[in-house]
């Protein structure tokens, strides 16, 4: 496209946003959970479900899929810019969820047109909330372990068996699964990947209270429910092969987490309060010194995803890298959120209630949380072993 | 800018890989070392390396140079730094040259640059004392006004290649602050002594008693060397550490073909989980490093202000220093017992690790410093 059309783009892009979005949807949300994740379970605030209806209807929920599919159908250089423009604005996005980043890039890729047909517009216009059934209690960095069976039954296959840390399994209303259809075939060879109503007779979900409180994962159990055969993503007993498409995404996304632009604000803000300054530098040295790795090893893991991502554009193949991210992104994290709770000392333990600022309660919570980040979406062992065997060939 | 390199730029790799690996094995240094060798390097492959352009890579082409960039002087760097290669390219292009080229009057340029870039001057950088651990600025080092000129006196150490440089970018307390002046090697004065470092990588005391110069020696503004040297030391951070990530990259990949190949317990070693999460963690670390080169190297070539220079030269040289230690450091003991030999050539890499990463300020340096440009 011509640098004239996409500026022309772009301004268009600017004074329809400046027009459409509500005044509430400028700004960043207070936490994730005020984002809008769509849904049959969940009742917006008017603003939110305002900037959801215009932004979908102009296919921009989805800026690049294609139109037909409830998506905008713009080139990756106009997505770009919609997103500068909306960066500018600071306007938060109109919907998030695994519909748009794990199971619609899915689809598009692997999906039959029946199933991109039914699917793609309800989770462009927020319909439809999407949650994972990988792990389960015996299956969780051998995932393909998994013992969840799927027994054919004329159209529908009857499924049995349980998942667990299914990601807001309470909230959603499609899961989708890994389940055995062939529990006679190698472990890998056995195995489809199957979309399912989470209303369907027989679904039942509880939530798991995790060590920061929060109950963002759920057991879900499946009895005798009966899922259609057309609900198959790819072949039957292929579906190895479309979970590790998937896990791409998903490692992507989660790498993407941590990218927070004022995370190193935050961080040097809460070392004044605890530590404070002498003579215009941080008092202690050794705190200053830990911030300073923290953050140029930031910069570091920021310019090895832009310079993946220039690699793309420049026409190569993207490489298993998606494991170093996921690696490296999640230990990072992690090593600032621990960093957080050193630097509050005394006031980095609370939980709750009187004698501690709602900041700093915050930060335990965050701190509780990251240490998930090296297990959820393939553990970091799990990704060096892909790095050993994929990037550097060394020998099982 | 891009993070990748140009169809030139990789072509130019190709080229410089293959000549290293022909005439710059690490057993040619071990060969200069065992010799006694009193240049520690070859005239002749250097000669061959003037003749290819890569000492004229940043010289403009008024001065005889290519007129290229930093991005094309980083990956010739990267591959002279995968054999350790002794060759005074740092010393010449950057340090000196690029004093010249940062702060040197035409006349000054004109007179050097044209010889840097044929291969017939070496220069060196004159900038560390006895005691001055990191801190670049000239202590005892003093140069007063004399008649027209000026006449300098002190003692340098750690003098990169100053054993063979035909002439010396100096800096020196001045009335006002420090200052750089240009001193030829065979001013009455000067004196060189070879000093021998644990990496074999060439260097010397220089001591300059009572040498006599004129103003047309100053290098920048008299009084203002400080804030010029720094911009010196900067890019030479940078450019010392595409050499580390060269050297990084042949012991990784030197050890992962041990892991490969040496069998125990009738397996490859590399079969071992607990040798494979260790590799991968050391493939992470070169990866992020070459990330933090390639930005550095790029933002020069975008002309990058002063402060986001300096930023970005702390950050990766700081990266480098502690991938390169951590890789040094592995590659010995995954070797085993062959790792700990002089005959192997992995130890050379433990020792060039070593004394990289104190090379212009050591990771703890470079982090304080970015906690300082940053505000805290």
């Amino acid at each position: 496209m011509a640098d004239a059309d996409l500026e022309s783009f772009r301004a268009d892009a600017r004074r329809w946003l400046a027009a459409n979005a509500p005044q509430s949807m400028h700004g960043p949300p207070a936490s994730p959970d005020d984002l809008c994740w769509g849904g049959r379970k969940a009742r917006y605030p008017d603003d939110v479900r305002r900037w959801l209806a215009v932004m979908a209807e102009r296919g921009w929920t989805a800026p690049t899929w294609p139109r037909e599919y409830g998506g905008g159908g713009l080139s990756a250089a106009e997505a770009k810019a919609l997103a500068q423009e909306m960066a500018k604005l600071a306007l938060r996005p109109p919907l998030v969820g695994f519909g748009l980043s794990m199971i619609g890039p899915l689809l598009l890729q692997a999906g039959n047109e029946q199933q991109k047909r039914e699917h793609l517009p309800r989770i462009t216009r927020g319909e439809i909330r999407w949650c994972q059934g990988y792990s389960e209690p015996g299956a969780g960095s051998d995932l393909a372990g998994l013992q969840t069976r799927a027994v054919r039954d004329g159209d529908d296959f009857v499924v049995n068996g349980q998942k667990v840390w299914t990601s807001y399994a309470d909230k959603a209303d499609w899961m989708f699964l890994l389940v055995r259809t062939d529990p006679e075939a190698p472990k890998h060879a056995g195995i489809s990947f199957v979309l399912m109503d989470m209303e369907s007779p027989g679904v039942s979900v509880r939530p798991i209270r995790l060590i920061s409180g929060a109950s963002p994962f759920c057991e879900t159990f499946l009895s005798d429910v009966r899922v259609p055969v057309r609900n198959v993503v790819g072949k039957i007993n292929e579906g190895w092969g479309i979970a590790k498409m998937l896990l791409r995404f998903e490692r992507n996304m989660i790498a993407d987490v941590f990218k927070e632009r004022d995370d190193a604000a935050r961080l040097l803000a809460l070392a004044r309060r605890h530590v404070g300054d002498e003579n215009g530098r941080l008092r202690d040295p050794i705190v200053r010194d830990r911030i300073a790795q923290v953050e140029m090893d930031q910069a570091c893991f920021e310019w090895t995803l832009a310079r993946s991502r220039d690699r793309v554009k420049a026409g190569h193949a993207p490489g298993p890298e998606t494991s170093i991210f996921k690696y490296y992104g999640t230990e990072l994290n992690q090593r600032r959120r621990e960093l957080a709770v050193d630097v509050a000392g005394p006031e980095g333990v609370g939980w709750e209630g009187p004698g501690f600022a709602p900041d700093d309660l915050r930060l335990v919570r965050e701190w509780l949380r990251s240490r998930g980040n090296s297990i959820e979406g393939g553990t970091s062992e799990i990704q060096l072993n892909i790095i050993a065997k994929r990037v550097l060939g060394l020998p099982d | 800018m891009a993070l990748v390199l140009s169809e030139e730029q990789a072509l130019l790799q190709q080229t410089a890989r293959e000549l290293v690996a022909q005439r710059a094995p690490v057993s040619r240094l071990r060969k200069l070392r065992d010799a006694g060798d009193p240049d520690g390097f070859s005239r002749e492959l250097w000669a061959e390396m003037a003749r290819l352009g890569w000492l004229g890579i940043l010289v403009p082409e008024a001065h005889g140079g290519a007129g290229l960039g930093w991005l094309e002087l980083m990956v010739v760097v990267e591959e002279l730094g995968r054999t350790l290669a002794p060759e005074p390219l740092l010393a010449t292009v950057v340090l000196g040259g690029g004093a010249l080229l940062l702060g040197g009057t035409d006349a000054q340029r004109a007179a050097h640059l044209p010889a840097v870039a044929a291969g017939e001057r070496l220069l060196a950088l004159a900038y560390q004392e006895p005691g001055s651990r990191y801190d670049a600025a000239p202590r005892s080092t003093v140069a007063e006004r004399a008649g027209g000129g000026w006449r300098l006196s002190g003692e340098k150490r750690h003098v990169l290649d100053g054993h063979a440089a035909d002439a010396f970018v100096v800096s020196a307390r001045t009335d006002g602050g420090a200052t750089l002046f240009l001193v030829a090697r065979d001013a009455p004065g000067v004196t060189i002594e070879r000093q021998r470092r644990v990496d074999f990588r060439n260097a010397a005391i220089v001591r300059f008693a009572g040498v006599r110069v004129g103003d047309d020696a100053v290098v920048g503004q008299p009084g203002a060397g400080g804030m010029l040297l720094d911009r010196v030391l900067d890019r030479a951070a940078i450019a010392v550490s595409a050499a580390m990530l060269g050297g990084m990259t042949a012991a990784f990949e030197m050890t992962l073909d041990y892991l490969k190949t040496r069998q125990q317990f009738g397996v490859p070693i590399g079969s071992f989980q607990a040798l494979k999460h260790r590799a991968a963690k050391m493939y992470v670390e070169t990866e992020l490093a070459r990330s933090a080169v390639l930005a550095a190297h790029r933002a020069l070539d975008d002309a990058a202000d002063d402060r986001t220079v300096a930023r970005l030269a702390s950050i990766t040289k700081a990266r480098a220093s502690d991938a390169y230690v951590l890789i040094g450091n592995e590659a010995v003991q995954m070797h085993g017992g062959i790792g700990m030999t002089d005959e192997h050539d992995v130890g050379f890499y433990l020792k060039d690790a070593r004394a990289s990463a104190i090379l212009f300020g050591d990771a703890a340096h470079h982090r304080d410093r970015v906690a300082r440009i940053d505000g805290y």
